[in-house]
């Protein structure tokens, strides 16, 4: 009964999404105030709609209702029940009701707190988010239906994928999704604008909160998923230019690219158009994400499930919505003028070389991604494209982006005023290269060529994010949340671009063969296999090592990795052994028994790698804080 | 300046820019990427001798040998008309196990044996890498083989 109630409300949520995009469409473009009002009813009332069928599908899960088909198949009675509420969105099914949900909830973000804005505006914006709405719930009904029924009932469930038995990962999926809906705001924000024929700096300066937070979830969720990668998949890296974590990294490049372009849309009133477009285009990577993972088309860690007609649904939509807003943009371009003008030094200028290298890193990726489909698609042959293309080809317009960004930070609207500020420019640059020396010479063994590149520019680009937040202090000027969120943001790239730098060149690793007793040599770091007992979880049992490790006879790490076999799926997973540390991580996983009494162990000393995952929370914190300002709370009429 | 320079700077910079990008983008792509072959293909001599490529089929049971406590190992990927042999040294994936699709990225001597650097089966128990099923389903009339052991398809 509840399951059938879930599926109702679904698709009287539908209804409700189809009066919001209605009236907040029509409302405005006819003068009817009273349609007008009707659209934030209309959200509230899709929010608990929506919000009682995704309880609904979490009841069956807690439950353990296994005459619930997409239940029996994704979680078991064995599954403790903080996993069983994550299975919910551990597959396609209950993944398209959290993205509806997420959807909604921002809506009703946007509804709640636009109170300030021009009430047509607000409804305008409404509408477009309605629009979409209904993309997704009709994809959801049609195609994906999470209540649907099994008879007879399974007697038990298939249960949840082990992979994703993993706290991190339960926290991903949802995270990821906020970002990715969340551009969906700005996306609607701009067709508002558009269809209104607004362009002032009022449009932008709403936008950009959104923008921010969205992009700041975009962020988390990301680090999430890449730190689980790192600790769960026991591959143990930080990034392996997936396709699916390409198709989220898409999204983000071009949300960064969108933030400093409303920055400068706000300030200055420029660069209106090519705002617009990184919008639509934001939006529409996020909606190509969930098409490359929906559709089984890529071959991915992540492609569980394959259905053309999901794809296909999903291409539908991303036409639709793309070609949409272009028209409406073609329509509207005439309307925009640029006046101002501004030096090359200026921020703007700087802001513009952030946008252009951000757009062609985001396009080299999207080469690399979409080559292997193309090809496939034309009859070319089957091709895979691996890091040996995407590191170079990412790091040539990311290297000059960092320069540009440590240089920037100083420059003032309008006129650059660079010449002002030399002595901080020069500062922290040679102080950068010095910190850069130090590192090389003196804290590991083994640089490689772009090493000291790597260093020099985080510590430059770290360091001059606190000149201006520093120099304003002093001279007692306000220290506006903008500006410290700003500050932060860019330090924590900084110290991401020192770690990543560490990471690459300076990380030891080797397979190693060991038998009790036995140790094997990676870097200057010795493992010893200790031990090998059996254990039992509460849905699995394991092969628990345990393995001393030192560094020049002086212990450093004791650690425990696991093979662990899980009774439903009859799965081994891999479960390693990190020890965690502010300098170092020291990895080891359990690889299989290879006979003579010996077992393969994968042993990895990364340092810095932490700050990695830290620095990505940092960023995103620093963006949450930027959003905080009081600049952005202010109503339609005042300006700043 | 005027702002008329200015702009014509600014554009010709930003197309030389992304002109130079898209340049070198397109060289790192020609040298980096790699192609995928089944068996019969390389039976038939299509993959290359000198280049990294990726070999695709299925685990041939009863074949999977090492030197009893070390890292070498050595397998047959099948289609289930030819035969490659494959030799490879370090830790395989947990999914890696006989009569199960794998895919693996190496080089191919000229004594017929690959070398494999690296091992790539998938996570999850019923996966099928896409390009391996495809490959061996054309060459069996559009349907997998019957085999118990093998579950082909996605999960849903």
């Amino acid at each position: 009964m509840i399951p059938e109630l879930g599926h109702f409300v679904l698709v009287l949520a539908l209804a409700a999404a189809i009066a919001q995009a209605f009236f907040g469409l029509a409302g405005p473009a006819l003068g009817r105030q009273a349609w007008i009002e009707v659209t934030r009813p209309a959200v509230i009332a899709q929010f608990v709609l929506v919000s009682l069928s995704l309880a609904a599908l979490v009841y069956a899960f807690v439950q353990n209702d296994f005459s619930v088909e997409y239940v029996a198949a994704n979680s078991n009675t064995a599954l403790p029940v903080g996993y069983r509420i994550a299975a919910v969105w551990g597959a396609h099914e209950g993944s398209l009701l959290l993205w509806a949900w997420i959807l909604v909830a921002w809506t009703l973000a946007v509804a709640l707190l636009s109170r300030n804005l021009p009430p047509e505006f607000a409804a305008r914006v409404l509408g477009v988010l309605g629009l979409i709405a209904i993309g997704f719930l009709l994809f959801t009904l049609a195609t994906s239906n999470p209540f649907a029924r099994l008879d007879p009932p399974a007697p038990d469930g298939r249960d949840l994928n082990p992979l994703l038995q993993d706290p991190a990962l339960a926290a991903h999926p949802p995270l990821l999704y906020a970002g990715y809906v969340g551009l969906s705001v700005a996306f609607a924000f701009a067709c508002a604008a558009m269809i209104e024929g607004r362009f002032d700096a009022a449009w932008a300066r709403w936008a950009r909160p959104w923008t921010t937070v969205a992009w700041a979830m975009l962020t988390v969720g990301i680090a999430l998923g890449s730190w689980w990668a790192y600790y769960e998949l026991g591959w143990g890296g930080y990034w392996f230019w997936d396709p699916v974590e390409n198709a989220s990294f898409m999204p983000w490049l071009v949300a960064t690219a969108l933030i400093h372009s409303l920055a400068v849309t706000e300030k200055r009133g420029l660069f209106k158009s090519w705002t617009l477009l990184l919008a639509i285009l934001g939006f529409s990577l996020s909606l190509l994400g969930t098409f490359l993972v929906r559709s089984g088309v890529l071959v991915s860690v992540h492609s569980f499930a394959a259905d053309p007609a999901r794809g296909l649904f999903i291409l539908a939509f991303l036409v639709i919505i793309i070609g949409g807003a272009l028209a409406l943009y073609a329509w509207r371009a005439p309307l925009l003028r640029s006046e101002a003008g501004f030096e090359l030094t200026a921020r703007e200028s700087f802001l513009l070389f952030n946008n252009i290298l951000l757009i062609v890193a985001a396009a080299a990726v999207f080469a690399g991604t979409m080559a292997p489909l193309i090809s496939d698609a034309l009859g070319l042959g089957t091709l895979s494209v691996g890091r040996q293309y995407y590191d170079p080809v990412f790091l040539l317009p990311t290297l000059p982006l960092l320069a540009f960004a440590a240089v920037g930070l100083h420059s003032g609207w309008k006129k650059g005023r660079l010449g002002q500020r030399k002595r901080e420019i020069i500062g922290t640059l040679v102080l950068g290269v010095l910190i850069a020396v130090a590192l090389v010479l003196g804290a590991w063994e083994g640089a490689k060529v772009l090493t000291p590149v790597g260093f020099a520019l985080g510590a430059w680009l770290l360091l001059s994010a606190f000149v201006d937040p520093i120099d304003r202090w002093r001279r007692k000027l306000s220290l506006t949340p903008a500006i410290l969120g700003m500050a932060l943001a860019h330090a924590s790239l900084g110290a991401f671009v020192i770690s990543i730098t560490a990471v690459e060149s300076y990380t030891v690793e080797r397979d190693l063969a060991l038998a009790i007793g036995e140790s094997g040599k990676v870097g200057n770091f010795e493992y010893r296999l200790v031990s090998l007992e059996g254990q039992e979880g509460p849905n699995y049992d394991a092969l628990r090592g345990e393995i001393i490790v030192t560094e020049g006879g002086r212990q450093v790490a004791v650690l425990h990795p696991e093979k662990r076999n899980y009774w439903v799926q009859q799965q081994q997973m891999t479960e390693a052994g990190i020890d965690m540390h502010l300098t170092r991580d020291v990895f080891a996983a359990l690889g299989e028994d290879l006979g003579a009494g010996r077992w393969s162990v994968r042993a990895q000393v990364r340092p810095l790698i932490n700050y990695v995952w830290l620095a990505a929370l940092l960023m995103a914190i620093g963006g949450i804080i930027a959003a905080c300002d009081r600049r952005y709370r202010k109503g339609a009429e005042e300006t700043p | 300046m005027t702002p008329r320079q200015r702009r014509i700077a600014l554009v010709v910079g930003i197309l030389g820019g992304v002109s130079l990008a898209a340049l070198l983008a397109t060289r790192a792509f020609q040298d980096n990427v790699m192609f995928f072959f089944d068996p019969s293909q390389v039976a038939a001599g299509a993959a290359p001798l000198d280049k990294r490529f990726r070999l695709g089929g299925m685990v041939r049971p009863g074949t999977v040998a090492r030197t009893a406590g070390s890292l070498d190992m050595q397998f047959v990927v099948t289609d289930f008309q030819r035969d490659v042999p494959v030799r490879y040294s370090g830790v395989v994936p947990d999914l890696f196990r006989e009569n199960q699709g794998v895919v693996a990225h190496g080089k191919l001597g000229r004594d017929g044996i690959f070398v494999a650097d690296e091992i790539l089966a998938k996570h999850d128990e019923n996966y099928m890498p896409p390009e391996v099923a495809r490959a061996i389903k054309e060459k069996h009339g559009g349907v997998m083989p019957v085999n118990p052991d093998i579950r082909s398809g996605p999960r849903t």
